[in-house]
Order: structure tokens, then C-alpha cells, then sequence
């Protein structure tokens, strides 16, 4: 079971949450090749460590943030607001 | 290599089993190889297989991080199937239970197949339409399915209750579906390609992929820097994760399958049994154990563990279903790490690098496409073109649009 963090609401469990996949994904502009296109709609970064990604607090205050978690250990780095850049993690306090 | 035969069997108890050879060869590593294949799961396995049986390459490396089918392989359900809705995913996957219907004669190695059919249930009337046309698509793609009143599902399996939370309204069968023995498959094909002179190296993982000029020239691995002019990718799981190796991204998302199996008990259930509303489903082996499952956890996961909320609503579901079960015990529970593509098609063929090939992206249901992934993989391999059955798997799909949309349209929902 996940523990997250909602920066509005507190820590709850994984169940009042639903799951936005990766985040940081930057739509290209209307210019874009068909390759280009394809790799904004379909192709993920899916790494084997440290993914940043979208949780909504469906159950709850219903708002998107971003988290930093890694994928093998499932440790949470970051929790952060839509919009802000991705933290760095070695400069990030592990609470 | 020595067949197994009743012959041996008896010949070998009557001189206290102290005679039996080891079922594969374990080779040194040479400088180099006309083909590596990297996973030895049994889509490797298969796809060396057919290489150096049906294509007559013999210099080949199947190289794995860790054991012979301990990945995926040896954390399915066993299930197989050929009950897809669209005409290319029929065609790949009925000549795939079709070369399971004879690969125990294949390979000389009792892969236990049982043809004891698998059951879809329909809990609503809209999901019996839905369920119909499903059926009718089967049929029509010339592969068998057969229509089930709620009497005839409860004749079927009698343990069932249909007036659970989700009433059963009716169901379909393909009885040409069923489970066989998973392990059998990837030790089977091993010991067949071993005998065919293919190098089966185990515990070397693959570190890198080296390109000149965009096209292959080997790998590093832990090891040492093996040569290669041919590469094949079967890494269930671990997808992306090699193609960043060879510089190019692939539209996969890694998330953890779970499954479970119950203590052993009597026979009492006699087919597979799947509900994409309740969302499980449920075999029992041979040993007695029930095997189920359900749906993939949410996340992006490598952890191969599976998370406690999935586990409970598998349980669940099982239970409400087939209430008798609902006193045992537990025994194990795992998770496999499956790599989903948006449209639940798998990933096949060639890639932007030359003389590099994939086999990926098998989502929940790579399994049942073993015999047919290595077949056609080792057309694609040995010519350098995409096998007929596979023209519409390839990475090229993404970009033209031609997705082949299974996602509704298989076993479970996911």
C-alpha cells in the first residue's frame, strides 16, 4: 500500500488516489511531424528508478500534484504542485 | 539428445535414476554470435528454437541476467488462448495454441497442456450483447466459441453463484482453450534448442548494446563484450529499458500483475474461469491449488511484489463469485512485471536500429504467445522482414496510427 502525501490534504492511502502516469510531458507545437507526434502520444520514459509522475486525490480534494517515486523501491522523494519543475532529487529532503 | 520415452522412464527407475543427463548444455561463452537473443524466458527460448530448427542458423546465444524462465515465464497464470476480436491478433494467436496442440511431441517434453476451454462471463445485459458480438467475431475469424445460457454455466461449473453482486446473465467458451505447465514450456524448448547447438548462458546480464553506424555490432554484458551481427530483445518487462540501451524510446508502461494460489484440494473446478466486471479469474492446476488473479496494480513498477489493494480486491472478487472458496488459505502470492502498450498489442519486428529486433510489449497475455512469438521471431530474424502474421506489430504502428485496439477486447479488461 502507498502512503501519499496530498500537499492539500495530508497523508492518505493509495486507495483515494488515482493514477495519472508520467508528468513533465510537453505537447509539441502544431508544426510537429507525425514522429514527433507520436512520440508525445504514445512513447514513455518508463524508467527502472526514479519516475516522475501524476497522482489526483480523486477521493478527496480532487486536485492533481506530481510526485517523484522510485518504481523499484517505491520510495517517495518528492511530492510537489502541478506547474514547478522537476526537483532534484539529491538535493531533496526523503521525508 | 537422448528422447524421453516410456522406454527411458522405466530404464531409468530400474537403475535408481542415477543415470538421467542434465536437460541442457551449459556452454562457455564464445567471442562472438551470428544471433543473441537477450532473455532466455520462453520467447527466447522459442525464438532460438525455431532459428536453428526451421532456419538452420546454429551460432546462437540466448544470455539471461538471471535463470531460464524466471522471469515471466515462470510467474504466469498458464492460461492459453486464442478467443481475440481482431482478424490479425486471431490469426497469431490461434497459430500460436495450434503449435501449442503439438509441442509436447515438438520438443519431446510433456508441456501438460489441458484443453479444459476457458469461460468468459457476461454480468449485465449490454455486456451480453458486447459478449456476443466478441463470440461472433471469434467465429468468424474461423476459431471456436461457443455461447452459454446461465444454466449452462452453472452445468458447467457448479461451485458458481450466479446471483452474486454482478448476476451471471450468460457467458461464452472457447474449449480449445485451457493451461498447461509453464516451467515445461520454457525447460522444454531450452532443452531442444540446447540440442540444436544454441548457447544457453545464464546469470549474464546484458549491460549495453553496441551500434556502428545504426546498426548492431554486439553487447557488453557482465560478462564481457560478446560480438553479434544479429540482436533480438525478449526481456519481458525490462523493455524500455534495453530499447534506452539502443537509443530509442518505446510506448511501454512496466506495472506489476499479481497472482495467488490457494492450498491444494479436490478437483472441483474443471475449466477457466473469467469476468472482466468482477474483474478475476480462476483455474486450478493440476496440484489442486486454485490459481487467479485479476488486473495489474495502477503504478509504474518494477518491484516484481504487487501492492496489498489489488491483492484484496482479487480475493474478493474470487470469493464472490465462487463462494466455497472463500475458507481457504493463501499459500503464495507474486507479481510479474508486464510491459502494457497503449493498444494491449504487442511490440514485434525490427527497430530503428539496423539488425536489431524486438519482441515486447506482451502486456498480461505474453504466455499464451510463446510458440508463435518464437516462430515468427525467428522469420523476422533469420530474413530481416517481419513475418506475415506480425506485418501489423510493429513500432512503425505508432506513427502511421494503425493501432490494432485489443484493449476491449481480450480476456480482462486492463
Amino acid at each position: 500500500m502507498l502512503r501519499l502525501k496530498c500537499p492539500w490534504c495530508g497523508t492518505r492511502d493509495e486507495l483515494e488516489y488515482s493514477y495519472g502516469g508520467e508528468s513533465h510531458v510537453t505537447r509539441p507545437g502544431l508544426d510537429a511531424s507525425d514522429v514527433e507526434w507520436s512520440d508525445y502520444l504514445f512513447n514513455k520514459e518508463n524508467p527502472k528508478g526514479i519516475h516522475y509522475e501524476q497522482w489526483l486525490h480523486k477521493y478527496g480534494c480532487g486536485r492533481w500534484f506530481n510526485v517523484a517515486r522510485d518504481t523499484v523501491t517505491h520510495e517517495i522523494y518528492a511530492v510537489y504542485e502541478m506547474g514547478q519543475a522537476k526537483p532534484d532529487i539529491a538535493m531533496t529532503d526523503r521525508d | 539428445m537422448k528422447g524421453y520415452s516410456t522406454f527411458s522412464l522405466i530404464r531409468n527407475a530400474l537403475s535408481g535414476h542415477r543415470f538421467w543427463k542434465p536437460v541442457w548444455r551449459t556452454p562457455d561463452l564464445k567471442k562472438s554470435y551470428d544471433v543473441v537473443i537477450i532473455g532466455a524466458g520462453g520467447h527466447g527460448l522459442a525464438t532460438a528454437y525455431y532459428l536453428a530448427r526451421k532456419h538452420s542458423l546454429r551460432n546462437i546465444a540466448v544470455l539471461d541476467k538471471g535463470d531460464i524462465g524466471g522471469g515471466n515465464t515462470g510467474r504466469n497464470t498458464q492460461i492459453t488462448r486464442s478467443n481475440y476480436y481482431w482478424p490479425q491478433s486471431a490469426a497469431f494467436f490461434d497459430h500460436s495454441l495450434q503449435l501449442y496442440e503439438h509441442l509436447s511431441q515438438e520438443l519431446n517434453f510433456n508441456v501438460m497442456l489441458s484443453q479444459r476451454g476457458i469461460l468468459n462471463l457476461a454480468h449485465s445485459l449490454h455486456e451480453l450483447e458486447g459478449i456476443r458480438r466478441w463470440a461472433n467475431a471469434i467465429r468468424i475469424n474461423d476459431i471456436d466459441a461457443e455461447f452459454l445460457t446461465p444454466g449452462e454455466v452453472k452445468k458447467l461449473v457448479p461451485l458458481i453463484n450466479l446471483d452474486c453482486r454482478f448476476p451471471v446473465r450468460g457467458g461464452f467458451i472457447q474449449r480449445r482453450g485451457g493451461i498447461s505447465r509453464h516451467d515445461a514450456v520454457a525447460w522444454g524448448y531450452a532443452r531442444a534448442a540446447s540440442a540444436c547447438g544454441v548457447d544457453i548462458i545464464q546469470q549474464c546480464e546484458v549491460t549495453g548494446i553496441n551500434i556502428q553506424s545504426g546498426r548492431v555490432t554486439g553487447v557488453n554484458t557482465t560478462r564481457g563484450t560478446i560480438g553479434a551481427d544479429r540482436i533480438s530483445i525478449a526481456v519481458a518487462g525490462h523493455t524500455s529499458h534495453l530499447a534506452k540501451m539502443a537509443g530509442f524510446r518505446v510506448p511501454v508502461t512496466s506495472m506489476q500483475l499479481q497472482a495467488m494460489v490457494s492450498e491444494p484440494i479436490k478437483p472441483c473446478l474443471n475449466t477457466v474461469v473469467t469476468s472482466s466486471v468482477i474483474h478475476m479469474y480462476v483455474s486450478q492446476s493440476d496440484r489442486g491449488e486454485l490459481v487467479f488473479g485479476g488486473g495489474a496494480d495502477v503504478y509504474n513498477s518494477y518491484a516484481q511484489r504487487g501492492g496489498i489493494p489489488l491483492l484484496q480486491e482479487n480475493v474478493a472478487a474470487l470469493v464472490e463469485l465462487l463462494p466455497a472458496f472463500s475458507r481457504l488459505r493463501v499459500m503464495r502470492q507474486w507479481a510479474g512485471i508486464v510491459d502494457i502498450t497503449p493498444d494491449t498489442t504487442p511490440i514485434m519486428g525490427q527497430t530503428p536500429v539496423q539488425n536489431l529486433y524486438i519482441s515486447g510489449g506482451w502486456g498480461t497475455g505474453g504466455y499464451k504467445a510463446i510458440p508463435a512469438g518464437g516462430d515468427t521471431m525467428a522469420y523476422t530474424i533469420a530474413n530481416d522482414q517481419p513475418h506475415p502474421l506480425i506485418e501489423d506489430f510493429g513500432l512503425e504502428r505508432f506513427v502511421t496510427g494503425a493501432l490494432v485496439d485489443e484493449g476491449a477486447a481480450s480476456g480482462v479488461a486492463h
